[in-house]
């Protein structure tokens, strides 16, 4: 009889068979495309005709796609992880921890000792699935990246967590030229960084690694990339990609099967359709032929003669996937069009496209070139373009050339969807994705891959799909899932296609326009950007909204129209007869290198890429400020997070006069309250130690005592702040819980929010070192300062002995005292801010968030990119006098909330066009669920523009500026005028 | 694109007028307790009516009316709302919708406004929404709690924990399918017609009605099987309802377990208790104290009384006392964290643990933030008092699929039997995924 395991995982199918010794006998690996029933029969008839004497058989079937499929033909289930810890005991006793990768999950098992299995949680990244994703954007196969990332120099800090979030990483280190072999080991080291935090959650890797499943496997460098992490050395076993495999042969002790009569089954029963589906596209290719006849009218020649005069004009759009590049004629006609996969550095591109353009056009005069997107600077520092513009203008720009009148643009790109509301002729609102409502172009194309068909094919098959499955709409990582769990339920390719193409229009819809009512939109609706290129996904936004939009014939150019169009205006306006743009010879004797370096002018570390063009011209990449890159501050920087920062420094270690030295963590709420208990605490005789300003390596110091990943990055800093602490020796570390903060009567109750009220109870429960000293994380409540001394008075006893209540009561009081001090210098300054803002007339932002989003590593130098554009920056805090309460639509019960409802009302009501308010949102935090919507409400009342940050662990500023810049033009157009 | 606020409307308050013929909408959370509180309403004189619709527009409604980074509990109750009103059922012009309020520094206290915030945006703003509190919030002149119904409604709870209970430990071991499930629906019909007569609500009514439940159980003739004993813990919506955690009890049901999820009197007297606690740590008004202790006292009196019908029977493992679970979590983490559920949570994975149900699936909203302190940030500490703790935290969420959830309970499950078999070698089990074991009968102390 033959032991037969299979493991249906989310890519691939594997099986096992063992005979009556327990010997390997067979073993296969293949890839199922979703054909999971086919696949399946075509394995086990293989098995049959390879042992014709055995009729019976023993067959389990595990992996993390073979759920369902087991439960639907009735054979044994095995769940994986549990089935690789089987196998891991027969074939490799002495191994103590497992790490397995898979296509969409990663497992550690922890065998000696305590036992434990970890299986990564909804977010799934720094998969196999992670991996292939990122090759796309790289233009690489995984083996490909491999074999780049073992000759690396540098490792960049990538974010792993999120696809997202590693992509907006990623492309700024393509665009600015950063190595592809430092990229890739980069790519690895966000993989065990990912793993190690999303799974040990404070467990230590002590003892055999065992390294299992296909990245592990086919990856050295992956291998080696955890080695270092671990420092030690893993083992790849033998039979490394089936041990889930095995372990589910292994597992099955069920009654023996007829071999032949299970195939039979599965044939019968595999097939079964049953999942929630929409309503076709297409209902026939009548209906579609009509769909294409009427979009084809906007179709357009890209060849359009150079008028006589051969003046023209140039746009390029270095988009984060592709590159365009439009020459346009004296009428606005498109001459010259290119577009072009990136491949990550887009230099070489645009110096190909010149070259073709001059070649063209013999006679050609250029009269003014602008560039945008991802790679705006780096072109036009490379290029010597006359005008650099943000996309979300450029766009307009173009659109408006198709529909004079539109009301409403949706861009859906490779990475971005951008959507904008027109009012007056003027952008008045601004959308685009973030983490989290992500289901761009790349996202098609990344599923695309994984079927092994290109993105062209893949959309076409949804076209005429009788039942698209019905996705929802959310993250790449949750759309695996329920691709996994549609194949399951026997979709088709052509089903979920469709169902794809229907949930990337719902997500720009539902997550990123956040629309409730189709019909807000407008009547004049443009769509563009690459993806759009696709009928299936153009059909299905028609659907949704229920009414027919202009996709220009050109869509996939827009942006590099907009440039050119813009270029043409802005000459027009300034009387410029030639562009500076590079001529025929400069591209001859043109040269690009790179280098990349570290900067060391702040603490932040920035990795840095230095271009070098011509071999005398740099451009610098990498940069979170201007630092680096400029000679010497020429504009004077009015920064109320400086000031503020400048203040808390006051609050330094002290030494204790008579007492023990107490450790305070500089985290969460204790940005505000440091003054209080500095003072208390001092007042008291305590000597006082500081945790040290927040960077990656303290992050990661911490990181391993992690218990949810999910929570936000200033609660998950606050372990490496805790390590900080540990390591200077102070004999107490006091962070209290406060479910209270204090009151500002500015709203219904003074709550914080339960992350900062309660972390220091997750500090206690995880972090081991804390038996090296005493931990003070009682429930304190500053709020009732009566209460207040003789409350905390026996919490300070128990823990230090004799503290007379007389004493305690004079610190507080000076507590109390320090507080108010403090927040006072911080409203003196925001009103001597303001005032000056309004003297010399210059834009001023409410960059409003919570205290601790003063935290460098937190903001990500958000507050000093704003002000080196020139504006003011305020903060919800500083503006306090300003403040009084009122109605809110939703219950106004945080007091670090109320503030920013407050500021945002002050901002409405100001009647003030240079004052604008930006909302820091930290990722994971729920309570902004809340804020968010109201705060737009507020200053949308107030015809003020809504922007919203959201800042994680690691944040691409280029977004940032995007948003930024486009807020400032969109003012600025407000304000009516029109150029920077 | 969020609606322009003009200007504040005002809230539509439920009038006596509309008490007359307007339909009460509540959204579902627990079978057995609500199918009480309906009969409750009903005879106060309030048209009431469970929603019970858990289609997949549901979820859809949700997601386009509410922010979906919110918490998955708003989403699934605003969107069962609003996907009832947009189904025709109803007369817009006389329909209201109830929503619970508790107050309190967790996201919860504001779903009330976020579905008053959705009606608007659907065009339904005219809707009245009635706020269910104990604590005085938003008064409605149709509709009030008036002390016998508050009663009726306490009382109403404690016959819903006293049943789940018993019908959780009998079902998977029962000989004839269905008698235990019968059964339950016999008493919620049996005590309901006696709520009818304004009886059942007195402590020694309550006290022999109980008795008498637990006498009809232990009559119910049962097997020895082997079943891999499971508890559930979380935020108490995703904890209790199946619309929300995809149908868990269910599912693990199906897969051979014991299921054992704590009841909802604790959590009552946790709300109340915070306020004692509060004045503890804090300082704050003896009145206030002693009216609260007033409330918190009333409510002990219906545990004392389950848990002494309780514990004496042979066959049933009662839950723990309230003081109990408060004692035991006290050196886990403090009794001010009371947000959401604060150290009640944590308290009652402790207490499954004690009472032998070692095998736990926390679960919770993605995203929950007081969930990720009481819930995944105390599995550390407990697994290490208790190694054997065999502990899964499982996010709900409109993207996350069941198969995924599915997969990590079953992962679980598969430890949970596989240390069953270890401890319990003597019996084989008769296939993968189902295993059995034990007869629901009291571990030897």
């Amino acid at each position: 009889m033959l032991k037969i395991g299979l493991d249906v995982g989310s890519t691939t199918l594997k099986s096992v068979v063992l005979d009556t010794k327990g010997q390997i006998v067979y073993k296969k690996y293949e890839r199922h495309f979703s054909q999971i029933a086919d696949k399946v029969i075509g394995m086990l008839s293989d098995i049959a005709r390879s042992f014709p004497k055995e009729k019976f058989a023993q067959l389990s079937i595990a992996g993390s796609a073979g759920m369902g499929f087991a439960e639907q033909v009735k054979i044994p289930f095995v769940q994986e992880v549990f089935a690789t810890k089987a196998a891991v005991r027969a074939f490799q006793p002495d191994a103590e921890i497992v790490i397995e990768l898979g296509g969409e999950d990663a497992k550690i098992l922890f065998l000696s000792g305590v036992m434990e299995v970890r299986m990564n949680g909804s977010c799934a990244g720094g998969t196999g699935a992670f991996i292939d994703q990122m090759g796309t954007l790289m233009a690489m196969t995984p083996a490909e990246m491999n074999e780049a990332a073992a000759n690396h120099q540098k490792i960049y800090t990538i974010a792993s967590r999120c696809g997202v979030f590693a992509k907006s990483d990623i492309q700024p280190l393509l665009n600015q030229g950063a190595n592809k072999e430092d990229i890739c080991a980069s790519i690895f080291a966000a993989v065990v960084n990912q793993t190690i935090a999303g799974l040990a959650q404070g467990r230590e890797f002590d003892g055999n690694v065992l390294y299992l499943g296909g990245p592990l496997t086919f990856l050295s460098e992956l291998r080696n990339a955890f080695d270092a992490a671990l420092k030690r050395e893993g083992v790849n076993p033998e039979n490394s990609l089936y041990y889930v495999a095995l372990g589910a042969a292994l597992v099955n002790n069920d009654d023996a099967l007829i071999l032949e009569d299970t195939i039979r089954n599965i044939r019968l029963l595999g097939g079964n359709r049953d999942y929630i589906s929409l309503p076709p596209l297409f209902r026939n290719r009548d209906e579609y032929r009509a769909f294409r006849k009427r979009h084809d009218q906007n179709a357009e020649p890209t060849d359009a003669p150079l008028t006589d005069s051969k003046r023209a004009y140039i746009g390029i759009d270095a988009g984060s996937t592709t590159l365009k590049a439009v020459v346009l004629n004296e009428n606005e006609e498109v001459s010259f069009a290119k577009y072009l996969p990136n491949s990550g550095n887009p230099v070489p591109l645009v110096k190909n496209f010149l070259e073709e353009a001059y070649e063209k056009f013999p006679g050609i005069r250029i009269v003014a070139s602008a560039t945008t997107g991802y790679g705006e600077e780096i072109i036009k520092n490379a290029f010597h373009t006359d005008y650099g513009i943000v996309e979300t203008i450029a766009h307009f720009t173009a659109a408006k050339k198709y529909d004079p009148d539109v009301d409403f643009i949706i861009d859906i790109g490779g990475q971005d969807i951008k959507c904008f509301k027109i009012r007056c002729g003027a952008i008045d609102n601004i959308f685009l994705n973030e983490a989290c409502s992500s289901g761009c172009g790349s996202f098609l194309q990344t599923f695309a891959g994984a079927l092994g068909k290109s993105i062209e094919d893949f959309a076409e098959l949804g076209l005429l799909a009788d039942q698209p499955v019905d996705l929802g709409s959310r993250c790449t990582v949750f759309m695996n899932s329920s691709v996994k769990q549609a194949q399951k339920d026997g979709a088709t390719i052509e089903n979920i296609s469709a169902g794809l193409s229907i949930s990337v229009v719902k997500n720009a819809l539902y997550k990123v326009i956040r629309v409730r009512d189709t019909e807000s939109l407008g009547d004049h609706i443009v769509v563009q950007g690459g993806t759009f290129l696709n009928d299936a996904v153009l059909r299905a936004f028609e659907q949704e909204i229920r009414r027919n939009v202009v996709r220009p014939g050109l869509s996939g150019l827009m942006g590099a129209m907009g440039a050119a169009l813009y270029a043409k205006e802005r000459a027009s306006d300034e009387g410029r007869i030639e562009s500076t743009i590079m001529n025929r010879d400069g591209l001859a004797d043109f040269t690009h290198s790179v280098r990349a370096t570290v900067c060391n002018i702040c603490t932040n570390r920035c990795r840095l890429t230095i271009n070098t063009f011509d071999g005398n011209r740099r451009f610098i990449g990498g940069n979170q400020c201007d630092r680096p890159v400029r000679s010497k501050s020429d504009k004077p920087k009015h920064n109320i997070y400086e000031f503020k920062k400048t203040l808390l420094r006051e609050y330094g270690d002290v030494n204790g006069v008579r007492r023990e030295t107490i450790g305070i963590p500089l985290v969460l709420n204790m940005y505000e309250l440091l003054p209080f208990w500095h003072s208390f605490f001092s007042t008291l005789g305590f000597g006082i130690k500081i945790s040290p300003p927040s960077n990656r390596t303290l992050y990661l110091n911490g990181q391993h005592s992690i218990p949810s990943d999910t929570a936000c990055y200033p609660a998950k800093i606050v372990h490496g702040h805790i390590e900080a602490l540990l390591d200077k020796k102070v004999d107490a570390i006091f962070y209290p819980c406060m479910t209270y903060n204090t009151d500002e009567r500015l709203s219904d109750n003074h709550y914080n929010c339960p992350v900062v009220a309660y972390y220091p109870e997750v500090i206690r429960s995880n972090v081991k070192r804390l038996a090296e000293t005493k931990f003070i994380n009682d429930y304190v409540g500053i709020h009732r300062p009566k209460d207040f001394p003789r409350k905390i008075q026996p919490i300070l006893e128990r823990e230090f002995g004799s503290v007379a209540l007389k004493d305690v009561e004079r610190a507080a009081k000076n507590a109390y005292a320090e507080l108010a001090a403090y927040l006072n210098a911080v409203n003196d300054k925001g009103e001597a801010l303001l005032e000056l803002a309004r003297e010399e007339n210059l834009p001023a932002i409410i960059l409003s968030g919570r205290p601790y989003h003063l935290d460098n590593e937190i903001n990500h130098g958000i507050d000093r990119f704003i002000a080196e554009e020139g504006a003011v920056v305020l903060s919800d805090d500083c503006l306090m006098r300003r403040y009084e309460k009122f109605p809110t639509a939703v219950l106004n019960q945080w007091t670090y909330h109320a503030r920013l409802y407050a500021a945002a009302k002050f901002a409405a009501d100001a009647d003030d066009p240079n004052l604008n308010l930006i909302q820091l949102v930290s990722f994971g935090c729920g309570v902004d669920a809340i804020t968010t919507d109201e705060v737009r409400s507020i200053l949308e009342a107030g015809d003020k523009i809504y922007t919203q940050i959201k800042i994680d662990e690691i944040t691409n500023l280029g977004a940032v500026k995007i948003r930024i810049r486009s807020l400032f033009a969109a003012a600025r157009q407000k304000t009516g005028v029109y150029h920077v | 694109m969020s609606e322009r606020m003009t200007k504040k409307s005002e809230r539509i308050e439920f009038t006596k007028e509309m008490k007359k013929d307007y339909t009460i909408l509540i959204p579902n959370m627990l079978d057995i307790h609500f199918r009480f509180l309906v009969n409750v309403f009903r005879r106060n004189g309030y048209n009431v009516e469970l929603l019970t619709n858990a289609d997949p527009d549901v979820c859809s409604q949700g997601i386009k009316y509410v922010h979906n980074d919110t918490c998955y509990p708003a989403l699934l109750t605003i969107g069962q709302m609003i996907s009832a009103l947009k189904s025709g059922k109803y007369d817009l012009n006389k329909v209201a919708l109830v929503m619970s309020q508790t107050g309190g520094g967790c996201r919860a206290s504001n779903y009330i406004h976020l579905l008053r915030k959705a009606l608007v945006n659907a065009g339904m703003g005219h809707i009245p929404v009635i706020s269910l509190n104990l604590s005085g919030m938003e008064k409605n002149s149709g509709f009030k709690l008036t002390l016998p119904m508050l009663r009726q409604a306490f009382a109403a709870l404690i016959f819903g924990d006293c049943l789940t209970l018993l019908n959780n430990q009998t079902r998977p071991y029962e000989v004839n399918y269905g008698e235990s499930e019968n059964l339950v629906n016999h008493w919620v019909t049996t005590i309901s017609e006696l709520f009818e007569k304004g009886g059942a609500v007195d402590r020694k009514s309550i006290r022999t009605l109980m008795a008498r439940i637990l006498e009809s159980f232990e009559n119910i003739q049962i097997a020895e099987r082997k079943k891999v004993r499971v508890g559930i813990v979380g935020e108490i919506y995703v904890k209790y309802s199946p619309l929300a955690n995809n149908n868990l009890e269910k599912f693990l049901f199906d897969q051979g377990c014991e299921v054992n999820v704590p009841g909802i009197l604790s959590f009552l007297l946790f709300k109340v208790d915070n306020r004692l606690e509060d004045i503890e740590l804090y300082g704050g008004s003896g009145l206030k104290k002693i009216a609260v202790n007033v409330m918190f006292n009333y409510l002990r009196q219906f545990e004392d009384d389950l848990l002494s019908v309780l514990r004496t029977s042979k066959r049933y493992i009662p839950p723990a006392s309230y003081a109990h679970l408060k004692k035991i979590v006290a050196p886990y983490i403090g009794h001010g964290c009371k947000m959401g559920e604060g150290w009640l949570l944590t308290a009652e994975m402790l207490e499954l643990i004690e009472s032998g149900y070692e095998n736990i699936v926390c679960a919770q909203p993605f995203g929950c933030l007081p969930n990720h302190i009481v819930g995944k940030g105390m599995i550390r500490s407990i697994r290490e008092n208790y190694p054997e703790a065999n502990i899964v935290a499982i996010d709900y969420d409109p993207g996350a699929t069941r198969v995924n959830q599915e997969n990590r309970i079953k992962l679980m499950l598969a430890i949970g039997r596989e240390k069953l078999e270890e401890r319990d070698s003597g019996l084989k089990t008769e296939k993968i995924d189902y295993a059995y074991s034990f007869s629901p009968v009291k571990r030897a102390a």
